[in-house]
């Protein structure tokens, strides 16, 4: 019946059993999912269970599987940056981030400085905002319903700032190839101020709800552990591997879109837990804040933000019914795209959940000849059985909750 | 003799009036309750500030299909919310709500019974509506709702000793098992809770468990186990076990109240019947209020909690009640 680790090639065959002649006697298979309160989505979760004790736990996925992949052949480039959107869609901006800079580097494009600091501006949002989601619901599956509401009040003011700039609120595709889709609306720094000032406030008083609350530690600590050498070895990034003390932080490491300017240092933790992992992404909510700070010195609310090279950057709108070769730019982007230098290119950013990457292959078309998303959720996932085995059912909820995955993120 | 039989039906029937009012207003103040805490604002649209909602809700479940799965136990399936709803409800029985009155010649007073062994019969009853649970979870051929019977069992083993010996320390001041005699004993040596704080703290935590709330929900544990032993329920038996869970709400404040509280005690410038309600009130607002603070708790854990910290603690306040009564300190 599969493997012991890795993903579960669905058996239907015991599904359906229905008398006790058919299953095994000593243990209960029940399906966690994919209609489930807590499994963040359609994931499934084949246990066999004894008593409460889960003997074995195989996620199931693929229900949400959409065929981004596939799809992407057929799309332009700027098209493609619509599909990132909604692979994680709590953290749309991270995964345009990763999919501009791999065409970027395939097309050899310099992006203007202010452009990139914008980028990181959106990617530091977009992570706080993914971890207020996940701080909610994580918390929520513990039974605590109440933060989730507060979490989510934050985040919303998060979402207003994205509205304001790219003019939605969930798949933005605020960055696009060479740039960004628009400048900076008026007032938008005052907003990012305020955010800044109150952010403290708001996370003392959630802290409030869960730091040194008994029951929270102890449905945490010492649950769902997963090694470093196991972390290592399934390819679990992101929070998840920091919490088991080792340090990989692809922004640190693989320094992009001018993060190397910007000073933030990366939470360890080294318990390895539920509860290491709670406290690293509790703590990345900080220093995500910490870089926000220092955008708001660095970006000027006015200025560049699309680099000048008309091959990829629509020209200015009053340039177009008066300039023959703008309009044929105009012409040439919209109604074909921008044609990409053949050859492969693999763009990997940090994101809230992990290493979050683009693997595209240009033939020289307009098009990806093919197009991979390495998306960290779907390594974390891998380590459900490592991580829920001789633990308690109620285990296995905190250890969904705490590795923090995302059904779009895992089935494409 | 027929008078007092008349009293008694007007009594029972104006007991469960009451009873099936306050739980679907109890319902609807948690409702609000919660969306206040968690910055929304609750059901507020059907009658002036929803107070029409539960006759709303009441009505959408009795027209709900009520629906078995196959290889349900029907008997067992159909008993278990009755026995769940009657347990819950009998309790209330013993607990006085009021001083005694004086109508038309007659005393009466504010309780359908008033046995000696009050406080016993209250917990016996009490006890009774876990087999609802069990029964429920276990005819429902459900492995979520098994296993919600299983943690209901696991869970009543576990508190339900520190409950009773937690009480015992008010028996011991108050000479007496009767609830009315435990209000009155108040009356003159002051209300219980102070000098009794760890039994009492202690009866607040499994009066939660005892109703199967959070942070004592496992056998619902809606993120778990989806909705526990009423996974398979629908319609009014569904509707059964919250009747259930919200009376044994009630009477779980009601029982705070009397052992520890003073019952229906209290200043002279309102009604004793008044207070007892009041007291109640804020008693179930405490209930909403950590319903909407605090996480679940592990099964296992909670066993260990009960047994190795609850226990042992309510042991020892006993015994030093005792001696300090029995005049040994």
């Amino acid at each position: 019946m599969g493997s012991t680790t890795g993903f579960f090639t669905p058996d239907y065959s015991d599904e359906i059993a229905t008398s006790a002649k058919e299953v095994k006697s000593d243990t209960m298979i029940i399906n966690l999912g994919p209609q489930h309160p807590s499994t963040h989505g359609v994931l499934r979760v084949r246990l066999e269970l004894d008593g409460e004790r889960v003997v074995d736990a195989q996620p199931v996925i693929g229900y949400l599987h959409t065929g981004f992949e596939k799809t992407a052949e057929s799309l332009s480039y700027q098209q493609c940056n619509t599909i990132t959107d909604r692979l994680d869609y709590l953290a749309p901006m991270t995964n345009n981030l990763a999919y501009v800079l791999a065409v970027e580097k395939l097309m050899d494009i310099e992006v203007p400085k202010r452009a990139q600091y914008i980028r990181v501006l959106f990617s530091e949002l977009t992570r706080i905002a993914s971890h207020l989601v996940w701080l909610g619901t994580h918390v929520m599956d513990l039974g605590a319903m109440s933060l989730f509401f507060y979490t989510m009040r934050e985040r919303e003011i998060i979402l207003d700032m994205i509205e304001a700039a790219s003019g939605v609120r969930m798949n933005p595709s605020y960055f696009r190839v060479g740039g960004l889709a628009y400048d900076l609306p008026d007032g938008f720094m005052e907003k990012l101020q305020e955010f800044l000032k109150d952010l403290p406030r708001w996370m003392k008083s959630f802290r409030t709800l869960f730091e040194d609350n008994p029951l929270i530690n102890e449905r945490l600590k010492g649950i769902a552990t997963i090694t470093q050498e196991q972390a290592l070895a399934w390819s679990v990034t992101g929070p998840n591997l920091r919490a088991t003390g080792l340090n990989l932080d692809l922004r640190k490491a693989e320094p992009y879109s001018g993060y190397e300017d910007f000073e933030f240092s990366v939470p360890l933790k080294t318990g390895c837990d539920a509860y290491a992992r709670f406290w690293v992404r509790v703590e990345e909510m900080y220093e995500s804040a910490g870089i926000l700070e220092q955008c708001l010195s660095k970006i000027e609310p006015r200025g560049v933000y699309m680099t000048s090279d008309r091959k990829v950057a629509l020209p200015p709108r009053d340039q177009i019914y008066g300039d023959m070769e703008a309009l044929i730019h105009q012409f040439k982007l919209v109604t074909q795209g921008f044609p990409v230098p053949e050859g492969e290119v693999y763009q990997c950013v940090e994101g809230p959940r992990g290493e979050m990457g683009f693997y595209i292959v240009s033939d020289g078309g307009p098009r990806p000849y093919r197009w991979r998303a390495r998306t960290p959720s779907f390594y974390n996932l891998q380590t459900m059985p490592i991580m829920c085995k001789d633990g308690l059912v109620a285990d296995v909820i905190t250890a969904i909750g705490s590795i923090d995955i995302m059904l779009g993120d895992v089935d494409k | 003799m027929i008078l007092e039989i008349v009293v008694l039906v007007v009594k029972i029937l104006v007991l469960v009036a009451i009873l099936m009012g306050g739980f679907a207003y109890t319902m609807l103040l948690e409702r609000r309750l919660l969306g206040f805490f968690q910055l929304r604002l609750g059901p507020n649209r059907v009658g002036p500030g929803g107070m029409l909602q539960p006759i709303a809700d009441a009505l959408k479940m009795m027209l709900k299909e009520d629906m078995m799965p196959a290889g349900a136990d029907s008997l067992v399936y159909r008993l278990a919310p009755v026995i769940a709803g009657f347990a819950a409800l009998s309790v209330d029985a013993v607990i006085p709500f009021g001083a005694p009155i004086h109508l038309f010649g007659l005393t009466i007073s504010l309780d359908i019974a008033n046995p000696s062994i009050g406080l016993l019969l209250a917990f016996a009853l009490s006890s009774l509506g876990v087999y609802g649970i069990v029964l429920g979870g276990w005819a429902s051929q459900n492995k979520y709702s098994l296993l919600g019977g299983i943690r209901a069992t696991a869970q009543i083993i576990s508190y339900e000793l520190a409950m009773g010996l937690s009480v015992m320390g008010v028996l011991l001041m108050s000479h007496t098992a009767s609830l009315e005699g435990i209000v009155l004993a108040q009356k003159a040596q002051g209300w219980f809770w102070l000098p009794q704080i760890v039994p009492f703290l202690i009866f607040m935590v499994t009066a939660i468990a005892e109703t199967n709330r959070t942070p004592f929900d496992l056998p619902e544990a809606e993120s778990e186990l989806v909705a526990g032993y009423h996974t398979e329920y629908s319609g009014m038996r569904f509707a059964l076990y919250y009747v259930a869970e919200y009376i044994n709400m009630i009477t779980q404040s009601g029982l705070i109240v009397t052992l520890f509280f003073g019952g229906w005690l209290g200043p002279s410038f309102l009604p004793p019947i008044i207070w007892y309600f009041i007291k109640v009130i804020i008693a179930i607002f405490v209930f909403v209020w950590i319903r909407a603070t605090l996480p679940r708790f592990r099964y296992d854990k909670l066993m260990s909690f009960g047994w190795k910290i609850l226990l042992p603690i309510a042991f020892l306040y006993f015994v030093g009640t005792a001696a300090f009564v029995s005049g040994v300190l």
